[in-house]
């Protein structure tokens, strides 16, 4: 019999599949059904908001990355005001850091419980993604009674927070973190020993840390090789500093450790959330001086200067001094930066905003290589990646 | 840490004299400008220096300054774990004169690479694979270069007779508007509205 030349099999994925976690147009070159090569396409979700930044003043600025990294909107802000805070040299009151601290927690939380939760499903697990999404509407609702939105927060403002957390707000929370331990156990009873999720991903997707690093990793999952990096305990911003948590780190970087450390990490945030609310500092919630954080409605009903102060933020907005800054926080999904650039003008120059899931979707290619076709799914989930933050 | 950084720009200046035009500490924060020919050399220089140890790239972009000549800065981050430092390296190029890619030093710098070029246009010699990343397909324009519009130059709809997306050029119902916000208290530069013939007449 002739000998048939056999063609490697194109096939696209996404961006319509539900494993693509969004908008993922993934081009496989595949050899029966291992993966020769994967080429992601992305830029479905482009939406320029790099270019609309630099049309809108620093105030008008901050609500657009809310609708980055969508799953954990409160961390992006993070990153954008401690750029701006750095460039104005604006210090933020205890009180404010603290909540800030308490919603990026909050966020992580987030973050992981979706991403967890649908890492399983990609592999074929469906009750713990339902479970996850009941935990992350009381989350959710915590969101929106400091901020008046579910996932738009834009809570943060360079200064500090919008405005103080209600007073019922503390107990509340400390009411769910009590119950959130034992969903914990459940998810970890369904997932960690179960033979299917086990088979699917370890030894799946696995990196060493040198790889890891000539790839740009950060955040879970450079930790999942066994790099203890978290710039929260090594270049604390907002009073990190002082809590008292673990960095989990895993050996062998493969996506079952992903899923362990992200799972520890939730633990590990729920330390921290329950230490901001035991020693929650009184004072303002955001800084006081008047020329960059706007007054309180109530004082501008009888304060003429308020009033002036007000029009003039909410209009003009404040004037940010000539320079450069890159203000990196620790995402739920890896190093988060943003790169400012101030000409001295009421509007950022440059912002670019440097995404973690960008880096982690670019090395789908170097990890997917070799493995199968269904693993490939397994790899995208275990990346943590959320498509407004890629694409921007 | 502050001390330590000292140490670092020291380093660099000192070991890449050729290449580094300046070495400054601005914000906390270490800024090498490096000649644009050498970037090659200086980022791994960085990365496999065991004074430095910048083994992660962050972030690969560009900032355009279109009055200046040349006109685009590309800007590299670099992060140390074992240092626990940061480093900016920023290079000057045009749109004629492709930089040297990185992408054989670090495999990141690949889509970062790209999205440079997406985004305004620089060029990137040796690069692997230099295509668009975030705009359409067939997409025209760098669309983060200051002289680029923020509505852009066309949008898209569906049309129901030939039944399928079509591309038209940007039609804006109301003119686009752009406030300057300049004080005339504080020197502002800009003709008043219906003052524009005072110029003219001296």
């Amino acid at each position: 019999m002739a000998e048939v030349e056999i063609k490697n099999y194109m096939m696209n994925f996404g961006p319509q599949h539900p494993a693509a976690h969004g908008v993922l147009r993934l081009v496989l070159e595949l050899d029966g059904e291992i993966v020769e090569r994967a080429d992601p396409h992305i830029g479905l979700l482009h939406r320029g908001t790099e270019k609309l930044i630099e049309h809108k003043t620093y105030l008008q600025a901050m609500p657009y990355f809310d609708r980055l990294d969508y799953v954990a909107p409160m961390n992006q802000e993070h990153a954008f005001c401690l750029a701006t805070e750095r460039l104005l040299g604006l210090e933020v009151p205890a009180r404010g850091q603290a909540i800030r601290v308490l919603f990026a927690e909050i966020g992580r939380l987030l973050n992981h419980l979706l991403n967890c939760t649908t890492q399983a499903m990609d592999v074929g697990a469906m009750t713990p993604t339902l479970w996850g999404f009941e935990e992350r509407e009381k989350l959710m609702e915590f969101y929106e009674a400091a901020s008046g939105a579910r996932l738009h927060a834009a809570y943060y403002r360079p200064g500090g927070v919008h405005q103080d957390i209600p007073a019922d707000m503390p107990e509340k929370i400390l009411a769910w973190c009590r119950t959130f331990p034992k969903f914990l156990e459940d998810v970890e009873g369904l997932l960690t020993e179960n033979r299917i999720f086990r088979q699917r991903n370890v030894d799946i997707g696995a990196i060493s840390v040198d790889d890891a690093l000539d790839w740009g990793f950060s955040g879970v999952m450079l930790r999942s090789c066994g790099v203890p990096w978290d710039l929260r305990k090594s270049q604390p911003y907002d009073g990190y500093e002082a809590f008292d948590f673990d960095i989990p780190a895993g050996k062998t970087g493969d996506c079952f450790e992903r899923y362990l450390c992200r799972l520890e990490e939730m633990r590990q945030s729920l330390r921290i959330i329950e230490q901001v609310l035991e020693r929650m500092p009184d004072g303002p919630s955001s800084s006081v001086d008047r020329k960059v954080t706007p007054p309180k409605r109530s004082e501008m009903k009888h304060s003429m200067e308020a009033l002036i102060h007000h029009f003039k933020l909410y209009t003009e907005g404040f004037h940010v001094p000539e320079g450069e800054v890159y203000a990196a926080v620790e995402a739920p999904k890896g190093e988060f930066g943003v790169y400012l650039v101030s000409d001295g003008s009421n509007k950022p120059y440059k912002c670019k905003i440097s995404a973690p899931g960008f880096r982690h979707l670019h090395a789908t290619d170097f990890l997917a290589r070799g493995y199968q076709l269904a693993d490939s799914v397994a790899i995208v989930g275990s990346l943590d990646v959320v498509f407004g933050e890629i694409d921007r | 840490m502050d001390e330590n950084l000292k140490d670092t720009a020291e380093q660099i200046s000192a070991s890449l004299s050729e290449s580094v035009t300046n070495v400054a500490i601005t914000n906390g924060e270490l800024r090498v400008d490096a000649r644009a020919d050498h970037v090659v050399k200086v980022m791994t220089f960085l990365r496999d220096n065991s004074a430095c140890q910048f083994k992660l790239l962050m972030d690969v972009t560009a900032v355009d300054w279109p009055a200046r000549s040349p006109r685009f800065d590309v800007v590299y981050h670099l992060l140390s774990i074992r240092q626990n430092q940061r480093v900016r390296v920023v290079v000057k190029t045009d749109e004629d004169v492709p930089v040297p890619s990185v992408s054989d030093v670090f495999s990141v710098a690949n889509w970062f690479e790209r999205e440079a070029w997406d985004m305004y246009g620089v060029m990137f010699s040796g690069h692997p694979d230099l295509r668009r990343i975030l705009t359409d397909y067939g997409f025209e324009g760098h669309p983060l270069r200051k002289d680029f519009p923020l509505t852009g130059h066309v949008e898209v709809r569906y049309d129901d007779e030939q039944k399928r997306v079509i591309y038209e050029p940007v039609t804006l119902t109301q003119e686009f508007r752009r406030f300057d916000f300049m004080s005339p208290w504080e020197g502002a530069e800009y003709i008043l509205p219906g003052d524009e013939k005072s110029t003219e007449a001296s």
